[in-house]
């Protein structure tokens, strides 16, 4: 907690800079391409829910250039990847991982759909095999409804 | 002066609303008619008073009355009219009193156009729409009170956030409102329901117009803010899966769910409980979205209000309504039986598939929001959840509605056929997936994802002409073409809509998966290549706004040595505020976006100069705004207005219960 409140200080003291500087841009395409990966699965610790790559803060600069030095060294994108989070913690994450508790995460979507289209089909067979309500479907009180009306 | 009496009008009209809370109940309980129908002028009074508090405080920034905290804290004398009118709402205080001016006004207008509902029924939707205003206006006055005087008035007040002095997001706050506090009226009219023990075709056909109209708000909200997110950030992006934006998202999924499902309660009697779950939930969502935003729970670009006395406040809304209308539902649902008979294959059961969908996507927004905070306080882990999971979690949904919507619309109602249904729609299939292998052969790069969103989009708009151009029914193709014009406007609504979210599919996949983007530093008079055009950037100027400074560029586009356009992106400082904005200069076109904002002076002279090319960016707002058009001629169908009138003539109400 502390470490985020020093990054909400930095980001009140930092002058306003911009998302990836023409400095930053890497020679080599291949190896830019990759950098600007990484950087859209890493959160700016100081920024409410932008990604390094899209981030203004001087912080999101620096790790955006850290990204670039491990890949510059040689570094694949997993090593990149851990390296950071090693640092910075798995709050930088974008994407969550998928061990211990945040298996929950990853599977509810599936489960949630299996356990609802299963619901939904027993509802609708429910349905197929009910009997046909009286003919008219009309209470008595509706039928003397009905009367009034085309009396009128 | 005025101030005290707005404030005194918002205190009255809280008096109002509860009583117009118990009366009512009361009087349908016992089958009092007086204590029913005085909901109706009540109703009326209390919008009456709340407007009236409103205004008093647009007048007090108006005139930028700064004994008033809330103007000196989000207003400034130099700030154009129209973000003084926008000001009032783009901060905690006076959000809230809009929030509660269009609870009230939500509630007159059920008083006013409900003329043909059941006594007892409007009666009891009145006092639920009541207690909901009441217990937003005690949150209001006790916690928020936007009319706090200051003892030594300074001379001049410390400005709107410079992000919020925009036409575009000046008024997405008002629309998404509309379509929060909509919501509340199908809730209200679901837990009188619940209430009365009674569900049928009828009250499926008056809850509907009201979900319709929260829904197009939404629509319109979410747009309208998107869009904004597009020019104003500075890099394009239009949608950030940001707790506040899931905020909006989930109650638009259920809305859209609900809109559908009461479709099946009138014209099916089938459904009920579900759709009355659908439209306590579908506020459940949208009173959440209130709380993530006000609470500051879960921190992001929109929290205005990082107070934790308030986020329990509506927490206790939250928990209070949820709470008792999900046990009313509990204790009523039993007696809503189902009517209708359907076979599995049927417009029912589409229309089943279609609200598992939108619900079942809408729960997992839900999870990745507040799974950061599950597992910080369960697990001891803090962790991100962000755009990488949101997309690969909720886009199977989108891809499935879409591949089912064509069928499942054009499906006849209680029993159908499929290959009969398939005949016309093969064709069509065939094609839009042809299309879509085209461009897969002609693009660039492997990306799958223009080719599926081009040949879902395409289906889905297809599939909707063939649907409109079926209901003229058979015969020579003079006599369907003249039928077309007579056609419900319902159906016209439904064809407006499903091509709408078509358009929006392809749009959003080629938006996202052929942008491109070119960074670098330019030096005045000097020109590059982007995208076919040749850019050259002639000047950068400071220029002086009414309440900031700016750095313009000025970058001609040329192609083939023709001048196609001439750019101005902005930086600009707000001193007062003491905030940059980036004002990003768009070429608007309709196969693509030419995106440019300017960026910092370098050492060796120039400039940094981004440029993006945003391919097909502007069918997507025109696909909201379809799905919004949609919304409103389904809105505008003979039915709602027929029955409006045929029931004016009925002598007497039906007794309660």
């Amino acid at each position: 907690m502390f470490r985020l409140f020093l990054a909400a200080l930095a980001l009140a003291l930092a002058s306003p800079s911009w998302a990836v500087q023409p400095d930053e841009i890497l020679d080599d395409p291949v190896l830019e391409s990759r950098a600007r990966d990484i950087s859209a699965g890493l959160r700016c610790l100081v920024c409410r829910n932008e990604s390094i790559d899209e981030s203004n803060a001087e912080l999101a600069r620096d790790m955006r250039l850290l990204v670039r030095e491990r890949l510059v060294e040689g570094d694949s994108n997993t090593e990149v990847m851990s390296f950071i989070v090693e640092r910075y913690g798995e709050y930088v994450l974008l994407r969550p991982t998928t061990d211990g508790a945040n298996i929950i995460l990853w599977v509810a979507a599936p489960v949630l759909f299996l356990i609802s289209i299963l619901s939904a089909g027993l509802y609708l067979r429910r349905r197929e095999n009910a009997p046909e309500p009286s003919k008219g479907g009309l209470s008595a009180e509706e039928e003397k409804r009905l009367k009034e009306l085309l009396d009128d | 002066m005025i101030i005290e009496l707005g404030h005194f009008a918002l205190i009255l009209a809280f008096a109002v609303a509860l009583a117009q809370t118990v009366i009512p109940l009361v009087g349908a309980h016992k089958g009092w008619r007086d204590w029913m129908v005085v909901a109706n002028p009540m109703a009326t009074v209390q919008f009456l008073l709340v407007a009236f508090s409103y205004a008093a405080l647009t007048y007090s920034f108006l005139v930028s009355d700064f004994s008033v905290k809330l103007v000196v804290d989000n207003s400034h004398t130099l700030k154009p009219f129209i973000y003084k009118i926008s000001g009032v709402w783009g901060n905690h205080e006076g959000s809230l009193l809009l929030w509660v001016l269009i609870l009230a006004l939500f509630g007159a207008s059920a008083a006013w156009f409900g003329g043909n509902l059941p006594a007892s029924l409007q009666a009891r939707v009145l006092a639920v729409q009541s207690g909901i205003t009441a217990a937003f206006m005690a949150f209001t006055i006790f916690t928020s009170n936007p009319f706090t005087r200051l003892a030594f008035p300074p001379f001049d007040g410390t400005d709107l956030n410079p992000l919020l002095q925009d036409p575009g997001l000046a008024f997405h706050p008002p629309f998404l409102y509309l379509g929060y506090v909509g919501l509340s009226m199908a809730f209200s009219f679901a837990v009188a329901a619940l209430i009365e023990g009674r569900v049928d075709a009828a009250w499926g056909r008056w809850v509907r117009p009201w979900t319709l109209a929260a829904w197009v708000f939404l629509t319109i909200g979410i747009a309208t803010g998107s869009w904004w997110a597009y020019y104003e950030l500075g890099w394009g992006g239009f949608w950030f899966w940001d707790p506040v934006e899931n905020a909006s998202l989930m109650p638009w999924l259920f809305a859209a769910a609900l809109l559908h499902s009461a479709i099946v309660v009138e014209k099916r009697e089938t459904l009920k409980s579900w759709t009355i779950l659908l439209a306590i939930l579908g506020f459940g969502f949208s009173l959440m979205g209130t709380f993530i935003v006000r609470s500051g729970l879960l921190t992001s670009v929109h929290a205005f209000a990082m107070d934790p006395e308030r986020g329990v406040f509506i927490l206790m809304i939250l928990a209070g309504f949820m709470g008792g209308a999900l046990t009313l539902f509990a204790i009523r649902a039993p007696v809503l039986e189902a009517k209708g008979v359907f076979a599995t294959v049927s417009r029912e059961s589409a229309l089943v598939v279609n609200n598992v969908l939108l619900a079942v996507s809408s729960f997992v927004i839900f999870i990745g929001t507040m799974w950061p905070l599950v597992a910080e306080m369960l697990f001891d882990r803090v962790l991100s959840v962000g755009p990488p999971f949101f997309n690969m979690a909720f886009t199977p949904f989108m891809v499935a509605l879409a591949m089912v919507l064509p069928i499942g619309a054009m499906l006849p109602w209680k029993r159908g056929n499929l290959s009969r249904t398939m005949r016309p729609l093969w064709g069509l299939a065939a094609f839009s997936v042809a299309m879509g292998a085209l461009t897969w052969a002609l693009q660039t790069g492997n990306s799958p994802l223009v080719p599926v969103g081009l040949a879902l989009g395409l289906w889905v708009v297809l599939g909707s002409m063939a649907d409109v151009w079926a209901r003229t029914g058979r015969g020579a193709i003079g006599n369907r073409v003249k039928r077309l014009g007579r056609l419900p406007r319902a159906d016209w609504g439904k064809f407006t809509a499903h091509t709408g979210l078509g358009v929006s599919v392809f749009a959003v996949a080629a938006l996202v998966g052929w942008e491109s983007e070119d960074i670098r530093v330019v030096q005045i008079g000097e020109s590059f290549e982007k995208g076919g055009y040749t850019l050259t950037l002639t000047s950068v100027d400071r220029v002086q706004g009414p309440n900031y400074v700016s750095t313009m560029g000025t970058l001609e586009a040329h192609r083939d040595g023709r001048l196609i356009t001439t750019l101005q992106p902005e930086k600009r400082f707000y001193p007062i505020a003491g905030m940059p904005t980036t004002e990003a200069a768009i070429d608007y076109k309709i196969h693509r976006d030419l995106y440019i904002t300017l960026g910092d002076p370098q050492d060796n002279g120039g400039w940094a100069v981004r440029t993006y090319i945003k391919p097909f960016a502007n069918w997507l707002w025109f696909g909201c705004f379809l799905m919004a058009m949609g919304g409103i001629f389904s809105l505008s169908d003979r039915r709602y207005r027929i029955a409006a009138g045929a029931e004016r003539t009925r002598p007497d109400a039906v007794p309660a219960e």
